[in-house]
């Protein structure tokens, strides 16, 4: 009897050593170009059952699991620059490497998958309950059936409120899609239906095949979530279109000024664009290259800058071109033109033809998600900034004594003289204030556009359209326009696509500016005939 | 006063804008007689960030051959002109390097529209048109050499391994690209083919952009909305030119991750492939451009394997005279940079391996599936109903770009 124990005890022993040296053999497998010996060999370690498998895993999901090339041995790597490694079989350290010393595992979409699959069902019994939740979820996704056990048994221990109702789904979906009793199954859908969202949806949609009981309760939930769904894109085609509309404001904000205030065609305008992200492309170099730290506030560093010395450019272009041509709009427009080509050559040869790479601060990475609508973060930061550009601007212009002179000198230039005003200071300083904005507008394009020689060129013609639609003279206007072209735009996008969308956006325009030549928010008064 | 200032300035815009194809053209101009070689790639204008690689390197590889003692016995001279991304312009161009210049044979053009557009000309003078770009097909001219990818040897490759096991079982497809002549051949290829192999008309996307796109949410919503039903789904990028940055960005935002959507893409990447004849053509490059960030890509290897070719075939015919040299290429074989040999085919487009890779991290490519041999680019598509009966091929005495097979007459489409 004892003799039998002690056997017992010994085949275990060796059962538990084998478990090691069986991760260490079969690891080895992976050491091929073939993709089809790699799954096997995969499907091999997970199946050892070692408590290094999902380390292995993750390794191999991420790229850090290398072959050393000196002795072909499996290690998972980590680190940049200076590569600490360790044996990825009993991970013992084994110091550092050089990146030249090691070979990377190839690894193609199916073997992604088949390594998922397997930490999903490793990670279920995870200590982190996020990790449990997102193990839960991708359960629901992958819609896997081998993860049926584990996902009862994950769920028999799992205490945590939070991961409970998560893996509840997950096992509702499981069970939706197996060969359960057909009240189960039912059950299920109405779990399903529950947890709403796109993934219940296509989960239901699959279901909803066939004519038995379950089908047509799976087809009826999807009807009840359809319903839901449609509502959700209208408000996402509602925010997409505010994202799109300030993007336009932007533009066109200080086009509203030199063109809509001061009556100039200019051109240049979405030069003075392009100028203000290439600041931030300069800022961002410098700050790269002197205190990398400082990255995530080169926006708020740009910014200033980049009004200043478009402002300063656009005092220096209305100080030598065009105050001698006011009053005549077709020499303006040809002289602006020009300078557009030449500020664009100028900055091509400056900076080369190609497009400069202008970087995201980490805070405006990402998305953020209301329900079914993902907004990213960066243009969500456009939005706000957007809305703060007009609120200043509007302050300027009713609250301060710059913009009183300049809203006298636009309506009325030789009364405004007659009072003591010094009109062609105010005419310097507002082309100078709407180049401004337009190089600000710069630096928040730069955020979600290329940044080349031609970025100004793609805008000119919308900024245009946004002002001349809104009413030539009107901020509010702008503001107005520049909504509804947007929102209008994003309507349209999904039924026409993006190429004929804009199409009927223009078309809608031209018809739109015969009935009313002076767009949406005319000036009355004596400002028009002048 | 006011108006002769601005006559002045009018002037001195005449001026600026005079002097820049001037400084671009000027080239070194050589003593004794030399053979010339017209560069027709944009330096300026959206098509800039693609087309100047291509200048440099010709001015590489003619740099190369001229210190390995020309060609005939003769130094090439490079005459390099900007068409400057203006479409009418390249044929304008064209016509200046043939008929003033009258240059041997000419690299040039990217998109498919440039080519549209000089074609006429190439046909008209007789000149020789090297194109370096993967393209549509459904062309097949006696006076252009295709050394870029041909559908088959690029789009169609690409759809295979994705419906393969290895790379994802895809079901569905999102068909998306920028709207012009390549990519709405390309897709209509693509959804034929697809619909051959049984994928189901609501199994399809296509999706058009204008040139230089920027705001991609609704696409991108839209994509991801297509690909959540539970079937596995890719998307087939032949989006062109900068914008596919603000694509990849928002895809990225909205956290499309490769392993739930695939993105496959022909226009965009620059390519490493591991082989000797390869990183001996990148060490040259960079110390050529003295810029160890400038990467390599697909079209300045077409580059180099078409400037061999014509090489290798002046030698054969022992002139630069375009019939002779149109006549000895065919069946011409230099290096790739893959490690093997392309072949000039009698269709006018070139035998290469198929490769596909997946992008790494840091821009480079990690190959995860080729060819065991090379493909021969097939210029009609055999899955359009208007070409899958066409051929072409230019040896005599057929000489036809377009020889329907069933009729047995030459003349069934295109030119």
């Amino acid at each position: 009897m004892r003799l039998w124990i002690a056997f017992m005890l010994a085949m275990v022993l060796l059962a538990a050593r084998g478990h090691a040296a069986e991760l260490a053999t079969e690891i080895k497998a992976l050491d091929t170009s073939n993709f089809a010996q790699k799954e096997n060999a995969i499907a091999a370690i997970a199946s050892t059952g070692d408590a290094r498998v999902a380390a292995v895993m993750t390794a191999l999901n991420d790229g850090t699991l290398l072959i050393r090339k000196s002795d072909r041995l499996i290690v998972i790597a980590e680190g940049k620059g200076t590569i600490r490694i360790e044996n990825a079989a009993t991970g013992e350290a084994l110091g550092q490497a050089a990146e030249a010393d090691l070979d990377k595992i190839a690894i193609n979409n199916k073997i992604r998958r088949q390594s998922k699959v397997i930490l999903g069902n490793l990670t279920l019994f995870s200590e982190d309950p996020a990790v449990r939740l997102k193990a839960a979820d991708d359960i629901f996704r992958s819609r896997d059936l081998s993860a049926l056990q584990p996902l009862k048994d994950a769920l028999a221990n799992e205490q945590d409120p939070r991961v409970k109702p998560a893996l509840e789904q997950a096992l509702a979906a499981l069970t939706m899609m197996s060969d359960a009793p057909e009240a189960e199954r039912l059950a299920a859908i109405l779990a399903v239906k529950a947890r709403g969202g796109q993934d219940a949806m296509s989960l239901l949609a699959s279901a909803a095949q066939g004519s038995d009981a379950v089908a047509r309760a799976a087809a009826e939930a999807l009807a009840a979530l359809e319903q839901t769904r449609s509502l959700w894109e209208s408000m996402q085609n509602a925010v997409y279109g505010l994202s799109l509309g300030s993007v336009l404001l932007l533009a066109a904000i200080g086009l509203a000024i030199t063109f809509g205030v001061m009556g100039i065609i200019n051109m240049a305008h979405g030069e003075m664009v392009m100028i203000g992200a290439y600041v931030t492309f300069v800022v961002q170099d410098v700050i790269r290259s002197s205190a990398p730290s400082l990255f995530d506030y080169s926006l708020f560093i740009a910014i200033p800058l980049a009004f200043l010395l478009t402002a300063l450019i656009g005092v220096a272009i209305e100080r030598s071109i065009i105050r001698f041509l006011y009053g005549r709009p077709l020499e303006t427009l040809l002289a602006t033109w020009g300078l557009s080509l030449i500020l664009q050559q100028g900055i091509r040869t400056i900076f080369g033809p190609t497009n400069r790479e202008v970087g995201t601060p980490s805070w405006m990475s990402g998305s953020i998600t209301l329900g079914e609508i993902t907004l990213t973060a960066n243009r969500l930061a456009i939005v706000v900034f957007a809305a703060l550009i007009f609120a200043a601007l509007l302050l300027l212009l009713r609250h301060t004594r710059f913009g009183l002179e300049m809203r006298a000198v636009t309506q009325n230039r030789q009364m405004a003289s007659a009072m003591g005003i010094h009109t062609a200071r105010v005419d310097a300083l507002t082309f100078g204030l709407g180049s401004g904005i337009a190089g600000i507008a710069g630096v928040a394009l730069s955020q979600i556009d290329n940044v080349s020689p031609n970025l100004g060129q793609s805008y000119i013609i919308d900024s245009f359209m946004v002002v001349v639609f809104g009413g030539v003279g009107n901020l509010w206007g702008t503001l107005v326009a520049a909504m509804t072209l947007g929102i209008a735009n994003k309507f349209l996008e999904p039924f026409a696509g993006a190429v004929l969308g804009k199409i009927l956006v223009l078309v809608f325009i031209i018809l739109f500016i015969q009935k009313r030549p002076r767009g949406l928010f005319a000036l009355k008064g004596r400002a028009v005939e002048a | 006063m006011n108006r002769r200032e601005f006559a002045k300035l009018g002037r001195a815009l005449l001026v600026a804008t005079a002097l820049t194809p001037m400084a671009l053209t000027a080239s070194p101009a050589f003593a004794e007689e030399t053979i010339k070689v017209g560069i027709l790639h944009s330096l300026s204008g959206t098509m800039a960030i693609s087309e100047t690689t291509l200048k440099d390197v010709m001015l590489m590889l003619i740099d190369q051959q001229n210190k390995k003692g020309g060609l005939l016995g003769k130094k090439l001279e490079a005459v390099v002109v900007d068409p400057a991304s203006n479409w009418p312009l390249f044929a304008e161009k064209a016509r200046d390097l043939l008929a003033k210049d009258k240059v041997a044979a000419v690299f040039g053009c990217w998109t498919s529209v440039s080519r549209k557009s000089v074609l006429p000309v190439f046909e008209e003078l007789n000149g020789l048109l090297f194109y370096p770009v993967q393209y549509e097909g459904e062309e097949s001219s006696k006076n252009v050499f295709y050394t870029g990818a041909a559908p088959n040897q690029q789009a169609i490759p690409a759809v295979n391994y994705l419906m393969s096991e290895e790379g994802g079982a895809v079901k569905r497809w999102v068909l998306a690209g920028t709207d012009y002549v390549y990519p709405r051949t390309t897709n209509k290829i693509l959804e034929a083919y697809l619909k051959a192999k049984g994928v189901a008309p609501e199994d399809i996307m296509i999706n058009y952009t204008p040139f230089g796109h920027s705001d991609w949410q609704t696409i991108v919503a839209d994509i991801k909305k297509f690909g959540s039903t539970g079937k596995k789904t890719a998307v087939v990028s032949t989006i062109n030119g900068d914008a596919n940055v603000p694509f990849y960005k928002e895809l990225g935002n909205q956290g499309v991750k490769a392993e739930d959507i695939p993105v496959v893409a022909f226009s965009v990447g620059e390519e490493e492939v591991d082989t000797p004849i390869n990183a001996e053509f990148i060490k040259t490059w960079k110390t050529y451009i003295k810029n160890k960030k400038r990467v390599t890509n697909d079209p300045m290897e077409a580059h180099f394997i078409g400037f061999n070719m014509w090489v290798e075939a002046v030698k054969k015919a022992g002139t630069t005279d375009a019939d002779a040299v149109g006549d000895a290429i065919i069946g011409v074989s230099v290096p790739n940079l893959s490690g093997g040999t392309s072949t000039m085919m009698p269709n006018h487009h070139i035998t290469k391996p198929v490769l596909i890779g997946e992008i790494q991290a840091d821009g480079q490519f990690q190959t995860v599936w080729q060819t065991s041999g090379t493909v021969a680019g097939d210029e009609w598509s055999d899955y359009l109903e208007d070409s899958k009966d066409l051929i072409s091929d230019w040896r005599k005495p057929l000489s036809c770009g377009n020889f329907n097979v069933v009729t047995g007459k030459c003349g069934g489409q295109g030119s």
